[in-house]
């Protein structure tokens, strides 16, 4: 990697995965096989080598992802050597919640933000690293590469403690946790050089090819599976899409695109200067989304 | 090719700093376009938060991004009151270069002098001064000048600095992205294409060789170093040394993932091995052993105050520096600093936002750098230990005490610093008398007392003394004596390491009493007479001893054949007729917290 940006990046991200790991307790890392996942991941095999990063994966599924995914995401934690837990909230699968019937944000809610507290707590985790980066949501900007969360794992942004040089106050009280953003510095483009660079397997949903879709609104949606309810007169049309960001397939919106490899992307994202997160549905469900979504618990 | 510049931007909302700034990110590209549907002003793309909005003020440091020309920024945009210095700090400590904007309708203001003032504390020495607002001026070259030579003047009184000067207009983008037609007397560089070729200031000087250890990783039967090197380049075979231990070796190999490196430099987040066995983790410092990093435990420092509960002298903080943490206690500040004019002021605290000098020192001595020759081993904050909060950003200015140096293996970990990690004074607490007298009864209440006050002490008593150490000695004055002497270095050992510790021994002779007092530092020894009279211990005779001496069986045996010298001047006395052990271990206790011991 002859790039002085990505090595002072990829530098700093290790700093910080290292600072994290020897200050904590049980740490551990959120995985969800996204392309900033997989660069996290990809750092943290860096930090720690020769030995294998020392905490385990978790993902926090929803049962909703890509199929795709579920693949990309078992293959990384094996090829890593590092345990894989993954949680399902037990009262979402019981109650049998979906996008469809229950909408996008008791969806999310009760899939991501329960049962990532319920994940956590389950494993006492005082550590917990996420892929957020600073560039992909205006409250995420405010954020603190080390983000406190109360013992009910709530933000309170107007409590952030202060992060001179590069020094990192990961003390906390019993049952606070600390959120540690590794890729707080980092945009889209750098995501998309450095694994161009690093040569890092991610989905190729991310890259162009004709998909069966409907049009949703203002958002194109991949049918990934016979899940999906077609409204009346509704029938999936094969369409040369991709996504930017991953999520739960019936709430991520592609693009159409021709962009069939890295450089193609980073062209296209550069022409097109829509962000990244536009086509994530649950960034729109409620004013100032993200942030109040933070508040509650959401990494 | 990429390169980084980190930067931040000062100046009050008024100055028009948030429109330059949305300026920036627009004519870079780095605004989404549907993050602009309904913006109706650049200025407002930077507040992230739905309070920042409701109020429209500024609360935290937002992190923005964008590249051009192939150099990516990383701004911090730190909001310009007075009340969010600390944000300003925060923002300043990483920063290559500042913006500063001065409205041109205005001029160099007291904001200005304050924005200058913490920059360059922090270590920036690249400027920008950006003349905004020329528009309202009619362009007016004469007005440019002498804000940009008053602005120099403030820079070099604030200790100087590169600075750039540059007209623009942020609400028209004159000099902004592209050279505007309105300034033909102005010959350089937009503030864009400045900033996209601008080499910064030379930062901190130090050329020697450092990495703080942050984590040692164990693979294949080997330990590796993981750090990033803080200043510095290293090769392998290189000679190191390992801080504070003093141990010199060679670095074997320096690791990473894509494979061994020939040479890595500042900035790198490597792992090194170490030829040869050494004990060294996180808290040590891999360095250059010809220009070792400083050690010491008195500092003087420039604070910046971040917490609302202002600064308290005496009060023990924890200071994180580098990767080490260690329990720090300040001292009244010396004064703080108006930082318009750079007038000292006296002060007692330092509260919210403010800027003062104060001496600290801290439980055991660290590794560290003057600020001004690194940031990252003179930077430190300091952490509330009840609160968790960061409290407060630290520079350090020197160490007060600068005689300890790895050179010279002289790390001295006092017996004073050794005490100050236990919270307390060494103490000695010397129980003499008859045998039976009820010693050891009333020092093991005691030291049972201490310990249930979270005291760190140690009980060494006659009879198990001389099951081991002195198993040797008997019971002649010859060896009584050497029984104390030895007794009595053991103790002083023990104190040394900080401890409170209780001997029970019959010590019969004042001498020797004499002898271990003056082996302790002045204070320490408390001679304490338990006080029983010869007939009601022989009465008691607990351990069958009296009727052995009586009996002839037992020679040389103390208040029998052996004469006991009662202390003369005792710190305490306990007459055990009149008191009861436990009321006597009280008294004990009470004596102790009378002088402070537990302060």
């Amino acid at each position: 990697m002859t790039d002085e940006l990505l090595q002072a990046l990829e530098a700093d991200s290790i700093h910080i995965l290292r600072e994290a790991v020897a200050e904590a307790a049980r740490p551990v890392m959120l995985f969800s096989a996204g392309k900033d996942s997989a660069v996290m991941l990809h750092l943290a095999r860096k930090a720690f080598f020769p030995a294998p990063p020392p905490f385990p994966l978790l993902h926090v599924d929803t049962g909703w992802k890509f199929k795709e995914m579920y693949a990309l995401r078992d293959a990384a934690a094996a090829e890593a050597g590092i345990p894989l837990i993954v949680h399902r909230n037990p009262e979402a699968e019981a109650r049998g919640i979906n996008p469809f019937d229950h909408g996008s944000a008791l969806h999310t809610e009760l899939w991501k933000t329960e049962g990532l507290k319920q994940a956590l707590d389950a494993g006492r985790y005082d550590m917990v690293f996420g892929g957020a980066r600073r560039d992909e949501e205006a409250s995420r900007a405010k954020e603190r590469i080390f983000s406190v969360r109360s013992a009910s794992h709530g933000w309170d942004p107007k409590r952030q403690r202060p992060e001179p040089w590069r020094l990192y106050n990961a003390r906390t009280a019993p049952g606070e946790s600390i959120r540690v953003f590794p890729l707080s510095d980092w945009t889209e483009r750098d995501i998309w050089t450095y694994i161009a660079a690093e040569r890092i397997a991610v989905a190729s949903l991310y890259f162009a090819a004709e998909r069966p879709t409907v049009r949703r609104g203002d958002a194109l949606i991949i049918v990934d599976d016979d899940r999906f309810r077609l409204a009346p007169g509704e029938s999936p049309a094969p369409r040369r899409v991709r996504v930017r960001t991953l999520g739960c397939y019936p709430l991520t919106g592609a693009i159409e695109s021709d962009a069939a490899d890295i450089d193609a992307i980073l062209a296209e994202m550069a022409a097109d200067r829509t962000s990244e997160r536009a086509g994530r549905l649950i960034d729109r469900d409620q004013p100032a989304s993200m942030e109040r979504k933070k508040r509650q618990g959401y990494f | 090719m990429r390169s980084l510049l980190r930067l931040i931007t000062c100046g009050s909302v008024d100055d028009g700093k948030s429109t330059l700034i949305g300026r920036l990110l627009a004519d870079c590209g780095a605004i989404p376009s549907d993050r602009l549907v309904g913006v109706t002003d650049l200025a407002l793309l930077a507040d992230g938060l739905e309070a920042e909005r409701e109020q429209g003020i500024t609360i935290d440091v937002a992190h923005l991004y964008f590249e051009h020309g192939g150099r990516r920024f990383i701004l911090a945009d730190a909001p310009g009151h007075e009340q969010y210095t600390r944000n300003m700090a925060t923002a300043a400590s990483r920063a290559d270069l500042a913006i500063v904007l001065v409205d041109a309708t205005r001029g160099v203001l007291p904001q200005t002098r304050r924005h200058l003032a913490i920059a360059r504390l922090l270590g920036i020495r690249s400027f920008v001064l950006a003349v905004n607002k020329m528009d309202l001026v009619a362009f007016d070259r004469a007005r440019f000048d002498a804000i940009a030579t008053s602005f120099r003047e403030a820079l070099d009184r604030v200790g100087g600095g590169a600075c750039a000067a540059i007209p623009v207009s942020a609400l028209n983008g004159d000099n902004v992205a592209t050279q505007s037609p309105a300034t033909p007397w102005y010959d350089g560089p937009a503030l864009l294409a400045h900033l996209e070729r601008v080499a910064p200031a030379d930062g901190p000087s130090l050329a020697a060789f450092r990495m703080p250890v942050q984590h040692v990783v164990r693979a294949d039967g080997q330990r590796f170093y993981a750090g990033t090197i803080a200043a510095g380049t290293i090769r392998p075979g290189d000679e190191v040394v390992v801080a504070p231990s003093g141990r010199r070796l060679a670095v074997g190999r320096i690791v990473t993932r894509d494979g061994d490196l020939a040479q890595a430099g500042i900035g790198r987040s490597i792992a090194l091995t170490l030829a040869g066995d050494v004990d060294c983790s996180r808290g040590d410092m891999i360095a250059d052993p010809a220009d070792p990093p400083g050690a010491g435990d008195q500092f003087e420092a420039t604070l910046i105050w971040m917490d609302e509960a202002p600064l308290v002298p005496g009060r023990q903080y924890l200071m994180k520096i580098g990767t080490q943490t260690v329990p720090a206690t300040l001292h009244a500040p010396k004064y703080r600093l108006d930082v318009e004019t750079l007038a000292h002021l006296a002060a007692k605290t330092l509260a919210l936002n403010d800027i003062g000098v104060a001496n600290l020192w801290t439980a055991r001595p660290i590794l560290f750098e003057p600020y001004e020759k690194s940031r990252d081993l003179g930077g430190f904050i300091l952490i509330d230990r009840i609160t968790n909060a960061t409290v407060a950003a630290g520079l350090i200015h020197f160490a007060l005490r600068r005689s300890e140096n790895i050179h010279a293996q002289a790390i001295a970990v006092t017996p004073a610093r050794r005490a100050a990690l236990m919270g307390q004074r060494p103490k000695l607490l010397w129980f003499t008398g008859l045998s039976g007298a009820g010693k050891s009864t009333i020092a093991n209440l005691v030291e049972a007392k201490l310990h249930a006050m979270g005291r760190h002490s140690f009980l060494l008593d006659g009879d198990n003394v001389r099951r081991g150490l002195n198993r040797d000695l008997g019971f002649t004055e010859a060896d009584r004596v050497e029984n104390i002497r030895r007794v009595g270095e053991t103790a002083r050992l023990m104190l040394d390491a900080g401890l409170i510790v209780l001997a029970a021994f019959i010590s019969p002779f004042r001498a020797e009493r004499e002898m271990v007092r003056a082996m302790m530092p002045e204070g320490d020894f408390v001679e304490i007479f338990v006080d029983t009279p010869l007939a009601e211990a022989e009465q008691r005779d607990t351990k069958g001893l009296y009727r052995k001496a009586r009996a002839g069986r037992l020679a040389n045996f103390t208040g029998i054949d052996s004469p006991y010298e009662r202390p003369d001047a005792p710190e305490i006395t306990i007459d055990t007729l009149a008191t009861s052990a436990e009321a006597a271990a009280d008294a004990v206790i009470e004596w102790l917290e009378r002088r402070g011991l537990f302060a």
